[in-house]
């Protein structure tokens, strides 16, 4: 015996809809109706109609939200798998429903249902196929059957014109993820019940963690259809039917995949985020006393000699030693093979523009680099230059010039990468505007591979070394 | 306490976790990725959520629906992916969702480049997508507010049910500097409107569809209202050597720090000139513009594009006084020595 009760995750009456508020929008004849039913039986049969939330989409079901008494969204065409997936990974607990039409779903929205449905989001989609759309007027959809007449197909859709029907059960079924996926069709009150079926079946995998579900349920568009309804039934089940397979296509449902789905960690408290920042670490800052020019650098070599390494050490340097510093990069495709530079500030007034187009230091790796800017640096300026590998000497007169091998050193020391480590270290000693040993305490923070820290601290011993024989 | 040195893509994730954001979403694009990264590292390991999504049109999207779910969420991109989350700021600014977005600009139109350009700033200043609305936009010029601002984000968001944006550019992004984190954790409260999936929130609904003429125009004059409040309430903005100026450079982001050093030394010719930098560009500071404009001679608008602020300048002080418009595109920022040029021979003897 069949019981005529309403669900109770329907509203009683569609407060929502405005006049009209003990029916549907929906047109007589129309699947939206029968579907809505289902799922609100469902919802009621697994208990869970306090946490759930329904996306509705944009099309005829966007105002889904009238009648099921349940959590409710509206999203923008196609998106709603988006959109569910951020809620799930909000509200591990959610049962969240994705309502999608073959325009919505099938066609804007093609990335986000694939994309969920690889992720093997634990949600359940419920796709309405009905081959057109509905709510602009019986346009052609993705899902529209060759021959079929619509207000974009006047002649009937072509396979030159348009391509083919999309079959969506079939590509879901392509990707691995996904624990279920049916096809079922309203076209007769027994395919009904197997529609109930499955619908329950896909709620409950949500329920039980299982995973991604998706039902397509092919429904008629009598109005766009342009028949009457029981006519719609009928030509449901002759034309579209054997289009689009009523099936089920997959259940995993009893494999026990769950913790494939479980995406929360372990949550930090205040205290250790503060802690894991660094913000509550105490510092020992070496504040200097001493009045220091403006230092405008320009760290330059090749892509692969350290340079910008180099330069976020000597900024570490300067933070370490409470002044201002700033660091920039010139990043982009010159950075492999060709020059790549760094402009380092270090002031103790506040820095402006980051920029150093004019250096009063130029650190020359390689000859490129002094080729490049020697004739912009200040007068009364310094140009350190890897005299390892630049063989020219500096034209000018009015700057200081420092040569040095660092290549060679590094080389010496067991890693000739280890060359900028040296220069930085030598330009520390020359200019006097930081402490060496402000060098070796950032050093080992700086470096993301530890096995080199050792050997870089022995860099900086060697250029103190060559600095006292050399250049002091 | 002690500053670190860090990248301005990089203080963006650490204020935000530090200000409160459980959830990010992302999708790599230069010269923000470094935003991801390191949200891709942090967000997981202090048990917040990171995901790298199929594109920014979904990220947006997420980003509406774990804002919903009364989550302080956010994501970070520049230019093409501005371009694609549009319709996603509409809808977001008609259901009223709080939640963050950082704009790390590069020089457009199309892919343009990587480098730093200010060509975003109508689009992201008016909102972006269609329909009536604005967003608050944070201008940051240093590692640290890229930090700060993120940090507070969250706060104004929530506060006014908002979407923020935080309008950086390919420099301030790429750069590094010392940075004092926040020694205070914030976080989200319950919302009375938003989706918990539970029984309290069951009647919630969020949506942006009034079919009802008469409701959409109600949903419009609220918005408007609020709108309002946020020009009353948000306006902020950064002065220097402004009280004896005759001529005032307005700038933002990277390029007010080009006009802050040039400053200096323009002065030392003789020409009294100061800076005002905006630091909040919606609202934009009207009020305080029109005051300035009543004291001196002329605003120098200095920005990476094609005078899109100047415009808005010349609007709030209603051509009261003569407004310069310095512009670069393509990446280009100019030296200080440009600008010190320019200036004076603009400014000089007059």
């Amino acid at each position: 015996m069949i019981k005529h009760t309403k669900s109770k995750s329907f509203y009683d009456t569609f407060e929502r809809k405005g006049p009209g508020q003990k029916v549907t929008h929906y047109c007589p004849g129309c699947g939206h109706g029968t579907i809505h039913k289902l799922i609100a039986q469902a919802l009621d049969e697994l208990d869970v109609q306090d946490r759930t939330i329904v996306c509705s989409p944009v099309g005829c079901s966007v105002f889904a939200y009238y009648y099921f008494d349940t959590g409710n969204i509206q999203c923008s065409h196609g998106r709603a798998p988006a959109v569910a997936t951020a809620m799930r990974r909000v509200h591990d607990d959610a049962i969240i429903i994705c309502y999608q039409g073959d325009g919505d779903l099938a066609g804007i929205g093609t990335t986000e249902i694939i994309h969920a449905a690889n992720r093997g989001e634990n949600l359940t989609v419920f796709f309405v196929n009905n081959a057109i759309y509905g709510m602009t007027g019986g346009q052609m959809a993705p899902t529209t059957l060759f021959g079929q007449k619509t207000m974009t197909t006047p002649t009937g859709r072509t396979m030159a014109q348009d391509g083919a029907p999309i079959g969506v059960a079939e590509i879901i079924n392509a990707i691995k993820s996904p624990v279920y996926v049916e096809r079922t069709s309203l076209g007769t009150p027994g395919k009904i019940q197997k529609t109930r079926k499955a619908i329950k079946q896909a709620l409950q995998n949500q329920v039980e963690k299982k995973g991604f579900s998706l039902v397509e349920i092919l429904a008629p568009c009598p109005i766009n259809w342009k028949m009457e309804p029981l006519q719609a039934r009928k030509w449901l089940q002759e034309h579209l039917e054997p289009v689009f397979p009523v099936k089920q296509f997959r259940d995993n449902s009893d494999e026990l995949i769950q913790a494939q789905f479980s995406t929360k960690l372990p949550w930090k408290s205040d205290e250790e985020v503060l802690d894991y920042f660094g913000v509550n670490k105490e510092q020992k800052q070496v504040k200097q006393e001493k009045e220091i020019e403006e230092q405008l650098v320009k760290f330059s070599g090749f892509g692969g000699q350290g340079v910008m390494l180099g330069g976020v050490l000597m900024a570490n340097c300067a933070t370490e030693e409470g002044l201002n510093a700033t660091w920039l990069p010139s990043y982009g495709p010159e950075m492999r093979g060709g020059t790549a530079n760094a402009s380092i500030i270090i002031s103790q007034d506040s820095i402006g523009s980051p920029v150093v187009d004019f250096p009063n230091v130029l650190i020359a790796m390689n000859g490129p680099s002094l080729d490049a800017f020697e004739e912009k640096v200040h007068a009364g300026g310094t140009i350190l230059v890897n005299s390892s590998i630049v063989s020219q000497k500096i034209s000018r007169s009015d700057v200081t010039a420092v040569y040095i091998p660092v290549s060679d050193l590094a080389s010496e020391v067991g890693m000739i990468a280890g060359a900028n480590i040296i220069m930085l270290a030598t330009y520390l000693l020359v200019s006097k505007i930081m402490d060496i040993n402000t060098l070796r305490k950032v050093l080992p923070e700086s470096i993301k591979k530890k096995q080199f820290v050792d050997i870089n601290m022995k860099m900086i011993d060697k250029a103190e070394e060559y600095f006292k024989e050399h250049l002091s | 306490m002690s500053k670190q040195l860090l990248k301005g893509n990089e203080a963006v994730a650490y204020g935000a976790i530090m200000g409160g954001a459980t959830h990010f979403f992302g999708y790599p694009i230069t010269p923000a990725s470094e935003i991801a990264h390191k949200a891709a590292e942090i967000f997981p390991a202090t048990g917040r959520f990171f995901m790298q999504a199929e594109s920014e049109v979904s990220v947006i999207n997420m980003l509406y629906g774990a804002a919903a779910a009364g989550a302080r969420s956010m994501t970070a991109s520049s230019g093409p992916g501005m371009s694609l989350m549009m319709e996603g700021f509409s809808y977001i600014a008609c259901a009223e969702l709080p939640c963050v977005v950082v704009d790390v600009q590069r020089a457009g139109p199309g892919l343009g480049n990587i480098w730093p350009e200010q060509g975003d700033y109508t689009t992201v200043v008016t909102g972006g997508g269609h329909g009536n609305y604005k967003c608050v936009v944070l201008a940051p010029n240093s590692c640290q507010e890229m930090c700060d601002f993120t940090y507070r984000a969250f706060e104004i968001a929530d506060k006014y049910r908002t979407l923020v944006f935080i309008l950086s550019d390919a420099y301030i992004g790429q750069m590094m500097e010392p940075v004092q984190l926040p020694t205070e954790m914030k976080h989200g409260e319950r919302k009375d409107w938003a989706l918990y999936a539970d029984k309290e929130s069951r009647n919630n609904l969020v949506t942006s569809i009034f079919m009802n003429q008469k409701i959409m125009n109600d949903v419009n004059l609220n918005l408007q209202k609020k709108y309002r409040k946020i020009e009353e309430e948000l306006v902020e903005y950064e002065e220097v050597d402004v009280e004896d100026a005759e001529y005032i450079f307005i700038a933002f982001g990277i390029t007010a720090r080009v006009c802050l050093t040039a400053l200096k030394k323009i002065r030392d010719t003789g020409i009294k000139i100061g800076l005002f930098r905006p630091q909040t560009l919606y609202p934009f500071p009207k009020k305080r513009l029109n005051e300035l404009a009543k004291k001196c001679k002329g605003f120098i608008v200095a920005e990476l594009n094609a005078g899109q602020m100047a415009d808005e300048v010349e609007l709030t002080i209603n051509c009261k006084i003569p407004v310069l418009r310095y512009n670069w595109f393509g990446g280009t920022v100019p030296s200080i020595e440009e600008v010190i040029e320019r200036t004076v021979a603009d400014l000089g003897g007059k």
